[in-house]
């Protein structure tokens, strides 16, 4: 494989240095296409950054595609580009300049983007429109490269300057552009919207694109009118846009007009026109392709949640057809129940008999459910929903059998002493009952009415055979059951009672159904009386919907109409939370060795291997972390290993860990040593790393180092990356192209910050680093100190600080002890202060120390600290509240780690 | 905004990737795969997918998934509809949207993907737009090219991209100048055993073909305009003069485009065409089944009703059809039990008719499911809804154009429970 790209290579490499431009061209071509497929093409760098000095336009173009898609992993070469970029900035032709400043906003080479700052000012103030609406967007671009720069340079201010613009087409993008900035920002009022800007919005949206009307909409929707004529009046010039062809900009105007609805007076007629002007557009939202459906069908299952008028007369467009995707099907029936009432309840029915003879088992299940979810729903209909189950029960179709006693069961709990005359029939079906949730419901009901049942012990006995067979659920049901039916006809069960009893207490593992046996038995043995009127007391009814949002998230996500939030249902902090990161520094250190137990067969690296057999370099395993430490930076191997450096933590636990392979990759052959076969690929490499913060603390956006140290046979390393529970994320992937050669080492740096994604990881600082070189990937994880995420503005107010701690409830206080420290209060002080753990105030309470500290993490998270120092005491005492109090075992092994060095 | 885009074949192989920001991985894909494999047929893979640091929005074409990858906040219908776009414009380009055309293309592919998103937001979707810019592949180009040495990449800015009518370049000519409105309604509708309507609907369109030279403005007025009260626009369409005057005003695109689209909901009565009469029954302990289908025309205000075509899904226990149909072609496919029933054209005075016998699995108990009829036809110069053009009117520029409409009723959805 290897080689066979490599030959392609050596072809290409000769085209692309041919002297006619034609051959040139194509050169390009065949290399732009070989990197859409996924090939590395990246060693002709050069050669295609040659072909850039052109006035081909199409040639242009394709080299810059080749740029941006390179650069970043050879960003010395790219760097050879910068000057036919600047100089196409100037370019006549508006075409070039905007296709030039939009390529450079896509190289994420630091290098380059220092080069891009001047030309990107002037293009913001281009004469043309489209030069500024490309570089609109190459300001944010710019942002997610280097955040402090953006707002150094002040682009931010020339971004909200365009959103006057005369053009409407630069409006939309300065509004998309400062949209997606803001989403890096959550606090930072960027999009300052107010009554002016909001008109200028308002004329925007009509004349620019489908798309420009999306980002101006969804803008919009977070604007706060500050009365209802206001909003009235926005909403006035918003539902134009629910008759534009693009569904999503008719579901970005539903949500604007959703929004606003609230704070319309109800009474009034626009309420009312409002109202029934938002029902056709959802409809005509059903009748595009499934994907769009489906969407649209997530969105009005939350519109009819929160105003079921507007499509309660629409029920019919949410009749399933049979040849619907499933996801569209369920969706629809979901849809269904929710606008089922005592005028259509009829015509519901039918349709939910017609789709329990459906072929998909899935659909079919949720069908029956939602007959019975109907009766519950609509209890004029109960009676009618009960004969439709009998008729399904009759099938003898077993998973329709199986769903439908499911909700008789449910019935029976709305609808008490109604519809038990059909219990006959059910015990009828007993024996086609194999899944747990069918089996406890006709356990349940046996148990609940056994009174009417004339063979009830027979039937639960019948179960009781194979108890210990059962799922949890049945045998929880099963001996609550027995129990009832104990109570009830006391005579004649009570062998079956001391049975279950048995079997729950005695020959059960289960600590659940163990304490339930035991409770039952002291209940019965006691005080039968009393047992009575527990166990059979009255049960409160279900309630009518089960399933509906709680209001206080509807409402949420109501405002969040169109987002990916109203699809999965959820609050959009529960999966985008904490990429709201701030940018951070730390170091960290890698060191990756090779003990030369294995090599790989390859013929490239044959010789390296040959260099490689001597004894496997001698290194301990696991590694110490370092704190502070800023002179490791420039330190080898045997620095770190020397462990006690700067600030390093001595007691921290050893955190190298292993490589683990993601797979075993075909090239890796045993050496001639067969000794070291045995003992499997983790002794390829051995790995540790540290982590440590620069002096200065946190300190935006300045860069972060890595250093590794390669030992033996790294031909290549490629790549690395980090997740990490603070979304910690590099902010260039690292890439190294020259090879190491055994024993050579090389420090790099790879800046890293915390505007990644947010993942919790167990424990909570672990790091996840991947590998990539020429052999395979690997992966490994470690653990980060936590103070690297203790930001510098930690310091509380005073007041605040003492209403936090009252405000912080008392469960959430965690105390330790810290042992064996010599330090008076001031010293403790001072290093702490270093690391960013402030002390707010001290105070002497009968001759012992009292400090208050506050610290904050990247994340936002505030905690809060009592420290108390005994004079003469070598422990101090440290009571930590948070409102995350799984951080808080961190705190203490940082404050550990801090005052013991 | 959009992160990435992945182009995934039948088979499960990526054969395409394009990056707008930084790279994304391909192995963000196999949370993909895991859901195709969970899903009974391509067509049931949820289009929404969340991974715990992406999100995935997948559409299903010509069985190409086309994936695209998010990583913030994104309307999923924003990216819905951008890779709704692709297919067009993709289709547009090179004929037909495949596997095969993509990787036959996949420079100029490169180019569109470009062209059309910059850093995650749309830059230019309109194919008129696009064409400007990078000039579709045609056997006579590519000679030329190679002839004169010329590209097909545009060397001007479009003039199209930033006027206040994107969607129309300037200096178009023609010798004919031609206006073609073909308005194509489909009904979708669920009919019960009985033949009782459960629900029908009403999709309508106007498509356009307009080649017209300059500026033209056009004026299209509707005898009854009151039907049309849920209607989207093409953005060309003046929206406040459909409101106060419904009259559809607008500065048409040039080739072909869709000006309008609407719907006519169940409220309204919907005619029905056609109607069928079947009886698919099983008995029980027998090895055989009864099919007999039969189809009418019903309300077709006198047209005919045309291209007609019946399909339906036979139950799991069906082994195989005898039938033998009074006209046209049949075929049963005993693998997918899918039985398809080429109709033609109904003749009112002698229906077409498909009558015989299923043969079942010996011994496996009836069938539990009912199959549901799907049909397909045609009707020419007719639309159900009884929409009508009242007239068209150009002002702006001076010669007379041609103009001409065509109404056409077309079978959407239709289907007839047993």
């Amino acid at each position: 494989m290897l080689l066979s790209v490599t030959g392609e290579i050596f072809e290409l490499k000769a085209e692309l240095n041919n002297e006619k431009k034609e051959k040139r061209k194509e050169a390009v071509k065949k290399v732009i296409a070989a990197m859409t497929v996924g090939k590395d093409v990246s060693s002709l760098f050069p050669d295609v950054v040659n072909c850039m000095q052109t006035d081909n336009l199409e040639l242009k173009k394709l080299v810059y595609l080749y740029l941006m898609n390179y650069a970043k992993s050879q960003p010395d070469m790219a760097i050879m580009a910068v000057n036919s970029f600047v100089k196409d900035c100037e370019d006549p032709n508006p075409l070039i300049r905007a296709l030039a400043v939009r390529t450079m906003g896509c190289i994420r080479v630091d290098k380059i983007t220092e080069y891009l700052c001047e030309p990107l000012r002037k293009c913001l103030k281009d004469e043309d429109p489209y030069v500024r609406k490309t570089a609109a967007v190459c300001v944010a671009k710019l942002h997610d490269i280097n955040a402090q720069m953006v707002e150094d340079q002040g682009f931010l201010d020339s971004l909200r300057d365009l959103i006057a613009d005369s053009n409407p087409m630069v409006v939309a993008n300065a509004v998309a552009a400062l949209s997606e900035i803001s989403e890096s920002h959550p606090n930072s009022n960027l999009l300052d919207l107010n009554p002016q800007n909001i008109n200028k919005l308002l004329t925007a949206l009509n004349e620019c694109t489908e798309w420009g009307q999306i980002f101006i909409l969804d803008c919009l929707s977070n604007y706060n009118p500050k009365d209802e004529r206001e909003a009235q009046s926005i909403c006035e010039r918003v539902t134009p846009r629910l008759s534009h062809a693009n569904s999503a900009v008719v579901l970005s105007a539903v949500k604007v007009l959703m929004k606003f609805l609230e704070l319309l007076p109800k009474d009034s007629d626009y309420y009312n026109t409002l109202l029934k002007k938002l029902s056709p557009p959802l409809v005509t939202l059903l009748s595009g392709e499934p994907e769009v459906q489906y969407v649209a069908l997530r969105n009005i299952n939350l519109i009819v949640q929160k105003r079921p008028e507007i499509l309660k007369q629409e029920i019919k467009v949410f009749f399933v057809k049979y040849n619907d995707p499933i996801y569209v099907k369920l969706e629809k029936l979901d849809i269904m129940i929710r606008l089922a009432s005592h005028a259509n309840i009829a015509q519901v029915l039918a349709e939910l008999k017609e789709y329990a003879t459906e072929v998909d088992v899935d659909f079919v299940r949720k069908a029956v459910r939602a007959i019975g979810r109907c009766a519950i729903k609509v209890e004029q209909s109960a009676e009618r929903c009960v004969s439709t189950l009998l008729d399904l029960i009759q099938t003898k179709v077993n998973y329709v059998v199986q769903e439908a006693i499911v909700v008789i069961r449910d019935i029976f709990r709305k609808y008490p002493n109604k519809y038990e005359s059909i219990i006959a029939t059910l015990c009828e079906n007993l024996d086609s009952l194999d899944e747990p949730d069918a089996r406890a419901a006709m356990i349940w009901i046996v148990g609940e009415y056994a009174e009417r049942i004339d063979n009830a012990d027979e039937l639960l006995e019948s179960f009781l055979e194979g108890f210990h067979d059962e799922s949890t659920q049945v045998q929880l049901t099963l001996l609550t059951a027995i129990v009832k039916l104990f109570l009830k006809k006391p005579s004649e069960t009570q062998e079956l009672v001391q049975q279950v009893l048995s079997l729950a207490t005695q020959d059960s593992d289960n600590p659940d159904l163990r304490d339930r046996g035991y409770i039952y038995w002291r209940l019965l043995s006691t005080d039968p009386v009393t047992a009575k009127e527990v166990v059979l007391s009255e049960k409160p009814l279900i309630s009518e919907e089960t399933d509906l949002i709680e209001p206080t998230l509807l409402d949420e996500l109501i405002c969040h109409i169109g987002s990916l939030a109203s699809v999965y249902h959820k609050p959009p902090n529960a999966f985008v939370e904490g990429s709201h990161g701030i940018h951070h520094n730390c170091i960290l250190m890698l060191i990756v060795y090779n003990t030369g137990h294995y090599c790989p067969s390859g013929d490239l690296l044959g010789d390296l291997l040959n260099l490689d057999l001597g004894p496997p370099v001698n290194v301990p395993q696991g590694s110490s972390m370092q704190i502070g430490a800023v002179d490791l930076l420039g330190g080898g191997l045997d620095s770190l290993l020397g462990g006690d450096l700067g600030g390093g933590v001595g007691g921290s636990p050893a955190v190298g860990q292993n490589f683990i392979p993601s797979s075993v990759p075909n090239t890796f052959a045993p050496s001639p040593t067969p000794a070291a076969l045995s003992s499997g690929l983790n002794d390829l490499f051995e790995l540790s790393s540290g982590m440590s913060i620069a002096t200065g603390g946190y300190v935006a956006s300045k860069t972060v180092s890595i250093t590794g140290h390669y030992v033996h046979m790294f031909y290549c390393l490629y790549f690395f990356c980090c997740v990490f529970s603070f979304g910690v994320i590099p902010t260039t992937p690292l890439a190294m192209h020259t090879p190491l050669m055994p024993s050579q080492s090389i420090d790099i740096s790879l800046p890293l910050n915390t505007i990644g994604p947010v993942m919790k990881m167990d424990p909570l600082n672990n790091l996840q680093v991947a590998v990539k070189n020429n052999i395979d990937v690997f992966y490994f994880s470690t653990l980060i100190p936590l103070s690297v995420f203790f930001v510098e503005d930690g310091k509380m107010e005073r007041q605040v600080f003492l209403a936090t701690w009252k405000d912080i409830p008392n469960e959430n206080e965690l105390q330790y002890q810290i042992k064996d420290c010599h330090l008076n209060a001031d010293t403790v002080s001072g290093k702490l202060q270093n690391n960013n753990i402030y002390t707010i105030a001290k105070r002497n309470v009968e001759g012992q120390d009292m400090l208050y500290q506050s610290l904050k993490l990247t994340n936002g998270i505030w905690i809060l600290a009592e420290l108390r120092i005994q004079p003469g005491n070598p422990n101090y005492t440290l009571s930590l509240k948070c409102r995350a109090p799984e951080v808080s075992q961190y705190v203490y092994q940082m404050y550990d780690a801090i005052l013991k060095n | 905004m959009i992160h990435s885009l992945f182009l995934v074949n039948a088979s499960g192989d990526i054969f395409l990737e394009k990056h707008w920001k930084s790279v994304v991985s391909r192995s963000v894909c196999d949370y993909f795969f895991e859901a195709v494999e969970r899903a009974t047929e391509p067509e049931n893979v949820p289009p929404v997918i969340p991974t715990p640091h992406h999100c995935l929005i997948n559409v299903l074409r010509q069985r190409v998934y086309f994936v695209a990858v998010i990583q913030s906040e994104v309307p999923p219908l924003f990216v819905i509809e951008f890779l709704h776009r692709v297919v067009d414009t993709f289709q547009d380009y090179f004929g037909v949207c495949t596997e095969a055309a993509v990787k036959d293309n996949v420079v100029v592919v490169y180019e569109l993907l470009e062209e059309m998103l910059d850093n995650g937001f749309p830059l230019a979707t309109e194919s008129n737009i696009l064409k400007e810019l990078i000039k579709p592949p045609t056997i006579l180009r590519t000679v030329v090219n190679t002839i004169t040495g010329s590209t097909n990449v545009g060397e001007q800015l479009p003039t199209g991209q930033l006027s206040v009518v994107p969607w129309r370049r300037t200096g178009v000519k023609y010798t004919n100048n031609e206006a073609y409105f073909d308005v194509v309604e489909e009904i979708d509708a669920i009919i019960d055993k009985s033949g009782s309507t459960i629900t029908a609907e009403i999709q309508g369109v106007i498509d356009a073909c307009v080649k017209l030279t300059g500026m033209p403005d056009l004026t299209l007025s509707f005898m009854n305009p009151r039907l049309l009260d849920d209607v989207s626009f093409h953005p060309c369409v003046r929206f406040k003069r459909w409101e106060a005057e419904r009259i559809l005003s607008f500065v048409p695109p040039d080739g072909n485009f869709r000006l309008l689209s609407y719907h006519v909901s169940s409220q309204n009565l919907v005619a029905i065409p056609v109607y069928v009469k079947h009886n698919i029954s099983f008995r029980e302990g027998s090895s055989q089944g009864r099919f007999e289908l039969t189809l009418g025309p019903k309300q077709t205000m006198g047209k005919a009703v045309e291209s007609v075509l019946v399909s339906s899904q036979l139950p799991r226990g069906v082994l195989n059809a005898n039938l033998s149909p009074s006209q046209g072609t049949y075929t049963f496919d005993p693998v997918t039990k899918l039985l398809s029933w080429d109709v033609g054209k109904i003749n009112p005075q002698k229906l077409p008719s498909l009558k015989g016998s299923m043969s079942l699995q010996t011994g496996a108990s009836k069938p539990d499911e009912n199959p549901t009829i799907n049909l397909q036809f045609k009707i020419q110069q007719l639309a159900v809804s009884g929409l009508k053009v009242n007239r068209l009117d150009m002002y702006g520029e001076k010669y007379k154009p041609f103009k001409g409409i065509k109404y056409m009723t077309k079978a959407g959805k239709f289907q007839v429970r047993t």
